[in-house]
């Protein structure tokens, strides 16, 4: 317990000495989203009964936990390729356990921080988001599968570069392909149910639901806490092979 | 016993890095493994810290198993390593204060042990710096400082004064002293002579991952003689004691010669061939 808080205060302080980049940067790609499909390309558009603004909105939140998620996979290489805190920590009398979910506290702690972001932007631009009990949920869920994956990539990878080829095939596709700015249900068959499985998927339909008040489904809900599980152990694994 | 190893094994592909290594080290000693680069030092220290798992091979600290628990044994552990670790985007105070987070220590203990070390360290005045601002021997300082906040039983430095000028590698051997005098046991890598010569109680020579000598510094000496004379010929003589020396020396003629004692350079060359730095 002691070794998870030591981790999390660690990421705590350099998220704050870097606070203003930190929500820079998670301001400027989804603003240059919203303008770009929402204001620009789907002023006129409707997706069902909803403005395109209103469907984009939750996917771009959704997107943000994916992205934000990974963004502790730098910081990881970071801590072993660069500074060597990772090899400090791993002669530390940390559990495993400790370290994976220290780490993934940190990425949910910045997933958090994006959705504030964002939401103060939709509001700015008009667009209030209904944020009830399932709308968090699927937000903490999305945020904890992401981070946990790329826990489990960065702990994998050889060195910064090969992580960052990593996040070309990961989270480039995922996040053009995962229900953020178009419903997966207008490809064909062949696309569109490969598609649904996509953890991405199944997190912009439970917070796109929850923000448009529609009754929750359960079934994103279940996916997302397999795939954090899933992931969580894989995350596990990979800090014992990286002891070598 | 703080420190016991038998028969440590470590496989890489292709190479064996450590070799049927057995050790020990007591409390308040300090140990120097000393070697050339890639003799399997660093591995014996990674291993025995558990960041690199073992082929073989079993070892206690202070009576607890490193390998089977870990975790245990890490809490009697410190261990500055050859590359230096620091968060350069903590301060100095942050650095330490992680590390004591790390090890469970309470927040009061945090406070008065920080002052304490910092002080120590010569540190005082630098504690709300950034840790990059620092210069080389102040981060080996800190370093140290790091790895001791937690009261660990047995010490192991890595090549603590790397790339130091002399006068920072003398400062920081004054500390290692002080860690020593405080019960402290040290296991220390170097590849310097003089830091092995200075600092350690006992030496243990290390070559292609194999032990191929250990014991006293006075008791290492002894196996080539207290004496030495090195020809300009590149020929080296060892005698029991400078007068012998001075007689061989002057009977060679005119050749000229350099009349000096022996040092543990001579006894590893003696056993290797080849020189340690």
């Amino acid at each position: 317990m002691s070794s998870f808080a030591a981790i999390y205060w660690r990421e705590i302080i350099l998220l704050r000495h870097r606070l203003g980049r930190q929500l820079a940067a998670a301001a400027v790609t989804p603003l240059l989203y919203l303008l770009t499909f929402g204001y620009a390309l789907g002023g006129h558009l409707k997706v069902g009964d909803h403005s395109y603004m209103e469907f984009l909105l939750p996917g771009l939140i959704a997107m943000a936990g994916l992205t934000q998620a990974f963004s502790i996979a730098s910081e990881v290489n970071i801590t072993r390729f660069y500074t060597g805190i990772f090899e400090e920590i791993q002669a530390s009398p940390t559990h495993p356990l400790a370290y994976v979910l220290a780490e993934v506290a940190s990425g949910l702690t910045r997933v958090f921080l994006a959705v504030a972001v964002i939401s103060l932007t939709g509001w700015l631009g008009g667009f209030t988001l209904a944020m009830g009990g399932f709308f968090w949920l699927a937000v903490f869920l999305n945020g904890f599968t992401f981070s946990a994956l790329a826990l489990a990539l960065a702990l994998r990878v050889r060195s910064h570069a090969d992580q960052g080829i990593l996040n070309s095939f990961v989270i480039t596709p995922m996040a053009f392909l995962g229900g953020t700015f178009f419903p997966v249900e207008s490809l064909p068959d062949w696309l569109g149910y490969p598609l649904r499985l996509l953890p991405l998927t199944q997190a912009s339909r439970a917070i796109r639901a929850a923000c448009l008040g529609e009754a929750p489904s359960l079934t994103p809900f279940i996916a997302l806490s397999l795939t954090s599980v899933i992931f969580l152990l894989l995350a596990l694994q990979a800090v014992g092979k990286a002891r070598d | 016993m703080l420190l016991q190893v038998e028969k440590l094994v470590k496989d890489y592909p292709g190479v064996r890095a450590v070799d049927q290594l057995d050790l020990t080290l007591e409390a308040g000693e300090v140990f120097a493994f000393l070697g050339p680069n890639g003799a399997g030092k660093s591995t014996t220290i990674r291993i025995l810290t558990n960041l690199t798992r073992p082929s073989s091979g079993q070892a206690w600290i202070d009576g607890v198993d490193v390998f089977r628990r870990p975790l245990a044994a890490k809490r009697l552990v410190g261990l500055a390593a050859q590359t230096i670790n620091l968060d350069n985007d903590l301060t100095v105070a942050e650095n330490l204060d992680f590390h004591a987070r790390l090890y469970g220590v309470g927040r009061a203990e945090r406070r008065r042990r920080s002052a304490e070390l910092l002080d120590y360290t010569g540190l005082t005045e630098r504690a709300g710096s950034l840790t990059r601002e620092l210069s080389g021997g102040l981060r080996r300082r800190l370093t140290l400082a790091r790895a001791i906040f937690h009261r660990p039983r047995l010490l192991f430095l890595d090549e603590p004064t790397a790339g130091l000028d002399p006068e920072a590698r003398h400062r920081l051997w004054a500390l290692v002293e002080k860690v020593r005098h405080d019960g402290v046991g040290v296991f220390l890598t170097t590849h310097y002579i003089e830091e092995a010569e200075h600092l350690a109680n006992r030496v243990g020579f290390i070559n292609h991952g194999r032990r191929i000598a250990q014991g006293s510094v006075p008791e290492l000496l002894a196996r080539l003689g207290s004496w030495a004379v090195a020809w300009t010929g590149g020929e080296t003589k060892f005698f029991p004691d400078q007068e012998a020396a001075r007689v061989a020396a002057t009977a060679a003629g005119g050749q000229g010669f350099n009349l000096r004692p022996v040092n543990l350079e001579d006894v590893f060359l003696s056993l290797t061939g080849k020189k340690v730095e």
